[in-house]
């Protein structure tokens, strides 16, 4: 048994167990640091790993490691070391500065690895729980505040729901493809000319879990509240780690067992990608929170990444993983300015305290407002890259008419990404905010770079992307 | 070898569990009350799809179904420990679970 296809997930969750450990031992109050610490060490070793780890099926079918495994987990682990240096300042004014936090970033991040190598439906509801469950904690993590342990109570309820609709769709799989191995399924769906409607039904029940973890509209009901209302280092963790390994469950299932069937499950993959996209774009233009507003980009940028899963080729897939990547990093780039948002030691939301940023901040403002920019999918920055490779792919695939969709909403969402840059610079200012702590100015900062100097990395960047799709083509 | 679903087939095993799906989804969107009957529906989804897997597993010969089963109950167990957890925090906040009081949050 080639039990070291795993060991980045082993090395992880040992490390996981350490820490709680050195937690419990240390003084009360003074362990987060160095438990933050210790995870941000540990999820760099465990990145290392899978860099290094071999290619290969293990534990009898059920993991699964291969170029698209290791590209997800890397991004998936920058994602959650990202939004573990944002809380380290945050932590403390919101007085949620305890060891268990750090920790329970961990567990979910190597939740989302298990399910980014899943190779095996029971691996994939395991690997997507413990990602889940954590995160539902660290929602209430701040439990003085009434709105935190709604938005906890919120996801907890819908999060749970999707998750049993997700289970309930694969135990109809298994009845009848008779198996849970992606292999076997793959066989079954490729062997059979019509296919029995239980599979189907369990197939669609599959997605519509798999769309809820991703906000994707009609399963978006959620995100608003939930990003709201959490604690916005857990925000920004949110809108990153989990949505990645979604998307590589997502993306694996489709492309492997349910490939063949491609023609079923593409319209229904279309209208869920065009909807998200519109909606995102619309329902964010009244939003006078920040928070929310980043809750409907979200929804929007999770449905221009869909479309290059709708083309379902090999050039679309790279497409959406070139934009994952790109919205990884814009996106914990622009938390690190919404985490930054405080006055007189209180953090505050609303876009309007943003106002008069660019005389009392101008380096945070700008680095604003190259995410806001970025997003939006102004040419040269990060997010025009990401969009140019999904429209492509789609109009390569013949999907004209989502690509139209898709370019005519981000015109619209360009709006309100450009409205906050003229608040920052333009508007009459707000009393400032308070001084941003080094380690959020240090992320701004660094993603702001990425950013705008993405151009240079679009050539090593795709190539892997690249390669990581064909793996998954294979 | 007699075993129950020779005897009787699968289809009762799968309509209770459709049964007890279509319980637990309309138990979390029609009851306003009480946030507690939510933490039972959501068990009782996660349950039915429990039974669908040991029908299936018995009916096919292939066990992979019953150790999942085995995977899910943990799951339910840590889960619905998490449920409690988040409901008393938020009854700490608010004093009260009813459905329709979660709404500090809208738009």
């Amino acid at each position: 048994m080639n039990w070291t296809l795993a060991l980045p997930e082993i090395v992880l969750a040992l490390s996981g167990l350490v820490i709680l450990l050195a937690g419990v031992m240390q003084k009360r109050g003074q362990a987060f640091f160095s438990c933050t610490m210790m995870t941000l060490f540990a999820l760099v070793v465990t990145a290392a790993l899978v860099v290094l780890s071999p290619d290969g099926t293990g534990y009898s079918h059920v993991f699964i490691n291969d170029g698209f495994a290791r590209f997800m987990k890397v991004l998936a682990l920058a994602g959650a070391a990202l939004s573990l240096v944002l809380g380290i300042g945050y932590a403390r004014e919101m007085e949620i500065d305890k060891f268990e936090f750090p920790v329970l970033v961990l567990f979910s991040t190597l939740g989302a690895m298990i399910m980014a190598s899943s190779g095996n439906l029971m691996t994939l509801f395991v690997g997507l729980e413990l990602s889940s469950l954590s995160i539902y904690i660290l929602c209430a993590f701040a439990r003085d505040q009434v709105t935190a342990a709604e938005a906890g109570l919120k996801y907890f309820v819908l999060g749970s729901l999707a998750s049993g609709i997700l289970l309930y769709g694969i135990s109809l799989a298994y009845g009848f493809a008779g198996t849970l191995d992606y292999a076997g399924l793959q066989q079954a769906v490729r062997g059979s000319a019509v296919l029995p409607a239980g599979l189907m039904v369990g197939i669609v029940f599959v997605l519509v879990g798999l769309c809820f973890k991703l906000s994707m509209v009609p399963f978006h009901m959620w995100t608003p509240d939930v990003y709201q209302g959490a604690p916005t280092s857990v925000t920004a963790y949110m809108a990153g780690a989990p949505k990645i390994a979604a998307f590589a469950v997502l993306l694996r299932v489709m492309a492997g067992p349910f490939g063949s069937m491609a023609h079923q499950w593409q319209l229904l993959i279309e209208v869920v990608s065009a909807a998200s996209m519109v909606f995102g774009a619309l329902a964010a233009i009244p939003q006078g929170n920040i928070k929310r507003l980043m809750a409907y980009s979200s929804i929007g940028h999770m449905g221009y990444a869909m479309i290059g899963l709708a083309a379902g080729t090999t050039e679309g897939t790279r497409g959406t993983l070139v934009y994952l990547v790109t919205y990884l990093f814009m996106n914990v780039g622009a938390f690190a300015g919404i985490v930054a948002m405080r006055r007189k030691g209180r953090a505050v939301s609303r876009i309007s305290d943003l106002a008069g940023l660019g005389r009392s901040d101008p380096g945070m403002a700008l680095a604003m407002a190259v995410f806001m920019f970025s997003m939006a999918g102004a040419p040269p920055l990060a997010g025009f890259f990401g969009k140019l490779m999904v429209f492509y792919a789609a109009i390569n695939a013949q999907l004209y008419g989502l690509a139209a969709i898709g370019i005519i909403s981000s015109v619209i969402g360009a709006y309100y990404y450009i409205r906050i840059v003229k608040i920052m610079f333009f508007d009459a200012a707000a009393p400032a905010l308070d001084r941003a702590p080094v380690s959020v100015s240090f992320v701004s900062a660094g993603m702001g770079l990425v950013t705008v100097f993405f151009i240079v990395a679009l050539g090593p960047v795709a190539t892997a992307a690249q390669a990581a799709a064909a793996a998954l083509f294979r | 070898m007699n075993s129950p679903i020779e005897a009787i087939g699968l289809t009762p095993y799968l309509s209770i569990g459709a049964i007890l799906l279509v319980l637990g989804v309309f138990g979390i969107f029609l009851n306003r009350k009480n946030v507690i009957i939510i933490l039972m529906s959501i068990e009782l989804i996660l349950l039915s799809a429990n039974i669908n897997f040991v029908a299936f597993s018995a009916a096919t010969g292939d066990l992979s179904g019953q150790v999942m089963t085995l995977f899910v109950l943990t799951i339910a167990a840590a889960e619905s420990a998490i449920g409690l957890a988040i409901v008393t925090v938020y009854f700490r906040n608010r004093g009260s679970i009813e459905v329709d009081d979660i709404t500090m949050m809208k738009g």
